[in-house]
């Protein structure tokens, strides 16, 4: 028996992962993460351009093994689902799946589940299935916080209620955490923070203060 | 799966040797009365005369003076008795300025944040890409009000061994005082208070085969410290608390029980280590100084793959070794010693330490090596970095 916080699912995966590899001519692709935050993960998919379904789902991963666990299951999950439905698959399906995760390793496997979401966006844009670039709002950042994690708690930022303002002026983005600035994990979240809102096309600045 | 569990992470801790239980039961099961003074009782007597043994052993390995030595629970106390022991005694008549490098271990580097946070300044010296702080900039950044330069012995993590005689020289000459934090390198290093003009040391007996949670400070004659723990008048008054007379005696003989054939044993296997991933794992970079470098230390970034699953995986196969990569971590900060050689993170997440001991063997390397050639191998292949 594992000592490990991991489910006997999630080591099985990590051992034996699903679906490993660089697929040959992709009909979408995405890497996301980098090595600075300590998890990288690309995700390929073919598309049955009829019927929309993807018919085969692949990943590669630069990462621990929750990250490596959840890139395998969501590309097992992701297998046989039309695009709308496999969008719909969040890491709480993704976590499920894997008898669990523990709250700590959460940003680990989301960044997994994003790398899916990411491949199949780049499956519509390449394929004229998006409408005109969609300017960021407060709201959509307030979304994408709800994929960042407090690893003590397991909560993500909104839920946990840290989230005690966002302002937007001009692509210049503030937000304001509720949490002690020598948090122990006050680092991990100002980079989480950063990797899911820097990288939208209008945003131009992004400032995270951290108040108790 | 495995036959064995073979543990490579004493600079972690170490097992404890069974001679060294058997030197400290008797301070467990017969005298185990408190010391007392030489009017107290017939046992406290022999506790002191016990307490004052190891102490006089202690004196002897580190050059050491009388009333040198003070026991303490760990390197983590030692460390802070020495930082906040001499702020406190130093504030109002010298200064609050404080040199650190920047790759200290946490009783070092978060005392120093802790007096920064009570309006202490301190500098963080950089270290180069082997972990060497710069001498000159040492130099430079002493100043008027600097109480305490506190650079470490050899660094937890890579091994890199301090010229730490040649910085206790420059404080000396500049009269600031010197700590060194020689947690890595007691018992396995030459180090010696009468030509290494340091003020204070920090030493542990847990990374010796020796009990957990008993160290000592040593503190040269006439080093202006304070109190920083109140209670009873221990340890020259300058040390409050019951003092661990079983781990004193412990450590004593722990340390007795080093050897310079089994130093030299461990840096064979260190050599191995270093060799052997060197030339048989492609992408790999050593962490560290080849030359200056602890005996029981190896460190080495395996390229384009993270540490938590290397060493997942090297758990699966019966192998405890440590990591640098955030994931590893309880903060999940990449290590800031792998962060401070090279700012790289890919290459602290990728960095794995192998720390070897009285209990290891050349078997136990090449198991590790054999290992973690195939877990690494395998982890390249489902990586999406290195390939493009």
């Amino acid at each position: 028996m594992s000592k490990f916080p991991y489910s006997e699912t999630v080591l099985e995966h990590f051992r034996h992962p699903h679906n490993v590899g660089k697929m040959e001519d992709p009909d979408g692709e995405s890497v996301v993460g980098s090595p600075a935050c300590g998890d990288m993960v690309a995700v390929y998919i073919k598309v049955n351009a009829e019927t929309m379904v993807i018919e085969n789902a692949m990943f590669e991963s630069y990462g621990c093994a929750s990250n490596i666990a959840t890139g395998s299951i969501i590309t097992d999950l992701a297998k046989g689902k039309t695009l709308d439905e496999a969008k719909k698959i969040d890491w709480k399906q993704a976590s499920a799946a894997l008898g669990g995760l523990p709250p700590i390793k959460a940003h680990c496997s989301v960044l997994a589940v994003d790398g899916l979401r990411t491949a199949i966006q780049n499956y519509e844009e390449k394929h004229g299935l998006v409408k005109e670039k969609v300017p960021t709002t407060v709201e959509e950042i307030n979304k994408r916080l709800k994929y960042v994690f407090n690893p003590l708690t397991g909560l993500d930022l909104v839920r946990g209620k840290l989230v005690r303002d966002i302002t937007l002026v001009d692509g210049h983005v503030k937000i304001v955490v509720d949490l002690p600035p020598d948090h122990i994990f006050a680092n991990n979240i100002r980079e989480e923070i950063d990797e899911k809102i820097s990288h939208l096309w209008d945003i131009k600045s992004v400032e995270i203060q951290f108040i108790s | 799966m495995f036959d064995k569990w073979t543990y490579l992470d004493n600079a972690a801790t170490t097992r404890l040797d069974e001679r060294v239980l058997e030197a400290m039961k008797p301070y467990l099961f017969e005298t185990y009365a408190v010391a007392t003074s030489q009017f107290g009782y017939s046992m406290g007597i022999d506790a002191r005369e016990a307490l004052d043994k190891a102490r006089v052993y202690l004196q002897g390995r580190l050059g050491a003076a009388e009333e040198e030595i003070v026991f303490t629970s760990g390197s983590t106390e030692s460390s802070n008795m020495a930082l906040k022991g001499v702020a406190l005694a130093l504030q109002k008549k010298k200064g609050k300025h404080i040199v650190v490098s920047k790759i200290e271990d946490f009783p070092v580097l978060n005392s120093a944040k802790a007096l920064e946070m009570q309006g202490f300044s301190v500098s963080y010296l950089d270290v180069d890409k082997e972990g060497f702080i710069d001498l000159e900039r040492l130099r430079s950044v002493i100043r008027e009000d600097t109480i305490l330069v506190s650079v470490q012995h050899a660094n937890q993590e890579i091994g890199t061994v301090q010229d730490i005689k040649t910085i206790a020289e420059i404080c000396h000459d500049r009269k600031v005082l010197f700590h060194t934090d020689a947690t890595h390198t007691f018992g396995r290093m030459p180090l010696d208070a009468t030509t290494v003009l340091a003020d204070l040391i920090t030493v542990a007996g847990h990374t010796i085969h020796g009990p957990r949670n008993v160290g000592a400070l040593y503190i040269r004659k006439g080093t202006p410290i304070s109190k920083w723990m109140d209670g009873g008048y221990q340890e020259f008054n300058l040390r409050a608390g019951l003092e661990d007379i079983p781990g004193a005696v412990g450590f004593a003989k722990a340390l007795e029980l080093i050897t310079p054939e089994e130093t030299e044993r461990l840096a064979a296997m260190r050599d191995r280590c270093i060799a052997r991933c060197l030339n048989e794992v492609p992408h790999v970079t050593l962490n560290g100084s080849r030359t200056k470098r602890t005996p029981q230390n190896a460190n080495i970034t395996f390229h384009f793959v993270e540490g938590e699953s290397i060493t997942l995986h090297l758990d699966m196969r019966g192998f405890a070794v440590s990591t640098g990569s955030a994931c590893f971590s309880r903060s999940l900060e990449a290590s800031h010693v792998m962060l401070g050689i090279g700012g790289d993170h890919e290459r602290a997440h990728g960095s794995i330490r192998f720390t070897f001991g009285r209990y290891n063997s050349m078997e136990d390397v090449d198991g590790v090596v054999d290992a973690i050639a195939e877990v690494v191998g395998d982890l390249r292949k489902i990586s999406p970095l290195g390939k493009r």
